[in-house]
């Protein structure tokens, strides 16, 4: 089966912003395929370059197995955009919004009316078709935009940040519709800067940084690449646990991060039986510990820690 | 949310560039329908200035009110309907500005069909206009000689010249940021365009620079052949002149706009 998404070494330049420089992404299709990336990172000119609506400076790029450039028009008639920032027409209401787009993908007059008040109604909606646009509130407004975008449904649905600037409980309503067209089958592109939707929503998901991906992977492959788990002990002293430290140094071959003069040592350990035998090696030989605790790094330490790598070695 | 739903039958057959453009067209009137600030807005400006005009200084001007009437209102038609084909550039770039253009883009389909339907919604709105003005100047004293089809040739003329020129105006609108930049600067232009041609005085009483200028200005030439079909006199020559005019400015916005559109 052709691929929903592949692009080799895109790039996109505004003046002196090289906002894409050189981004490689495989997406296959019947996937939820997360783009996570801080701000400026670069996700939106990559779904503008894929949604066609600019054109990159260089690389390749195939949608649904369409040349970017020279089948356009297929890509388009394929391919759905739900923008970062809403893109209906605030002074129709929804149903109009809804029955415009129905027709301009070739819906009869009824039919497109029809299927607007479908769309409407699976999206709680419906008491609000008739007030404009303009009188809904963000996440009314977020949801007619996605709504918007599956009028015919795509084989390819693209959303730019579809959560962000939502509370908690429209945030719950987009997961749900973009878990229901995932269950459906569609392709889902989705760009995001919290990890942890990624990690709800996506199957996979490419860590984008500086116009280029830095991390791809599962979700959970990429906690992990990062993120093993770390043991911390406290000591009484901080001589205790420079000893301690010692021991854990030359006993067990670990990279203990100690502040000299502190009283708690912290050593990357996986597993935690391992972590049992460690801890009852330091019973048998030092001062008794006063705690300890085993913990994984946050996801945003992840994401952080993907992150920064970029910056290091630019 | 009613799952099932979401997606939706078999994907109808592709729309075609007429469809598609009747559809674009049908938004453009439903706008106007919800927003019709936009056409009252426009014509209070002309009808205002035509009643002033004619009672303070017509009769300063051209002896009594009625000969200046009769002098005037042509071309407060001109300036009514060409005023309102400055919104044509204020809404597509609001469009921009909201997105709107971004999701249209997105839709397969004949690349041109947002403009040309924006465009041809537009024609009601410039009739509205065309018909209140000359409506008003019928009821303050106006005599149409050229009768019916007098009256209606120069409004079809006044709107074929605004259609000319609402493809400079969504030029002005997609090269400048924003939706009250395109807005003043268009009315402006046009307000300069009108003052400096033969609407208000004969230019014959104009010093020779300002009179030169009054006999280039296609506003003067529009203003011309409006004139000559509502007094019923000959008009050939005027409206061919009006009319090649506003196929050049087609001619050279038409295809820049698209241009700015395909690259917004
Ligand atoms: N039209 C433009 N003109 C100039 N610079 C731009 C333009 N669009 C994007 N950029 C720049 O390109 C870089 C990438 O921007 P982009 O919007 O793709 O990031 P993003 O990952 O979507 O960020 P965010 O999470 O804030 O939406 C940024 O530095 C941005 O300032
Ligand atoms: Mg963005």
């Amino acid at each position: 089966m052709t691929l929903a998404i592949e692009t080799a070494g895109l790039c996109k330049r505004f003046g002196e912003v090289s906002a894409l420089d050189g981004l490689d992404l495989t997406v296959e299709r019947g996937v939820v395929y997360g783009l996570l990336g801080p701000n400026g990172a670069g996700k939106t000119t990559a779904v503008r370059v894929l949604a066609t609506l600019i054109a990159a400076d260089d690389g390749v790029a195939r949608v649904l197995g369409h040349d970017l450039r020279r089948e356009a028009d297929a890509v388009r008639s394929r391919l759905a955009l739900t923008g970062q920032y809403a893109s209906v027409d605030q002074d129709l209401t929804g149903a109009e919004n809804l029955t415009l787009i129905g027709r301009l993908l070739g819906h009869s007059g009824r039919a497109a009316r029809d299927r607007a008040a479908e769309l409407l109604a699976a999206f709680d909606l419906a008491d609000a078709a008739g007030r404009p646009v303009k009188q809904y509130s963000g996440g009314m407004r977020r949801r007619l935009d996605i709504a918007a975008s599956i009028v015919v449904t795509p084989d390819l649905l693209v959303l730019d940040e579809p959560t962000t600037g939502l509370d908690p409980r429209s945030r719950a309503d987009v997961w749900r519709i973009v878990r229901a067209l995932a269950a459906q089958g569609t392709t889902i592109l989705l760009t995001t800067q919290y990890l942890e939707e990624a990690d709800a929503l996506a199957g996979r998901v490419a860590v984008v940084d500086h116009g280029r991906v830095v991390a791809e992977g599962t979700p959970s492959a990429l906690k992990a690449s990062i993120g093993a788990a770390r043991l911390h002990v406290r000591f009484d002293d901080g001589a205790g646990a420079a000893a301690a430290a010692d021991t854990l140094r030359s006993a067990f071959g670990l990279e203990v991060v100690h502040e000299p003069g502190s009283g708690t040592l912290t050593a990357p350990v996986d597993d935690p039986e391992r972590a049992a035998a460690i801890l009852g090696e330091l019973t048998r030989r030092h001062a008794a510990m006063t705690g300890f605790s085993l913990d994984r790094p946050s996801l945003d330490e992840v994401f952080l820690a993907l992150t920064a790598h970029q910056e290091v070695q630019p | 949310m009613t799952i099932e739903l979401l997606t939706g039958g078999p994907r109808p057959p592709r729309a075609g560039a007429v469809a598609t453009t009747a559809a674009y067209a049908r938004r453009g009137l439903l706008k106007l329908r919800r927003v019709p600030e936009q056409l009252v807005d426009v014509t209070i400006g002309p009808i205002l200035l035509l009643v002033m005009f004619t009672y303070v200084f017509g009769g300063a001007i051209s002896g009594t009110t009625g000969d200046y009437l009769q002098f005037l209102l042509p071309g407060i038609l001109v300036m009514g309907v060409l005023l309102t084909a400055v919104q044509a550039g204020v809404t597509l770039q609001a469009d921009r500005s909201a997105g709107v253009v971004d999701r249209f883009r997105s839709l397969p389909g004949w690349r041109a069909a947002p403009l040309v339907g924006a465009v041809l919604a537009d024609s009601v709105r410039y009739a509205a206009t065309a018909a209140i003005i000359v409506v008003t100047g019928l009821l303050l004293g106006f005599d149409a000689d050229g009768g019916v089809v007098g009256v209606l040739a120069a409004a079809l003329l006044v709107v074929g010249f605004a259609f000319a020129l609402s493809w400079l105006f969504t030029t002005l609108g997609l090269a400048v940021r924003s939706a009250s930049a395109v807005q003043g600067i268009g009315m402006m232009a046009i307000f300069l365009l009108v003052f400096v041609s033969n609407v208000f005085v004969d230019p014959a009483t104009l010093p020779g620079a300002v009179a030169a200028f009054v006999d280039v200005n296609p506003i003067s030439h529009l203003v011309d052949a409006v004139r000559a079909l509502l007094y019923g006199e000959p008009a050939g020559a005027e409206v061919g002149l009006a009319l090649a005019e506003a196929a050049a400015v087609t001619a050279v916005f038409a295809p820049l706009t698209a241009r700015l559109y395909r690259r917004s």
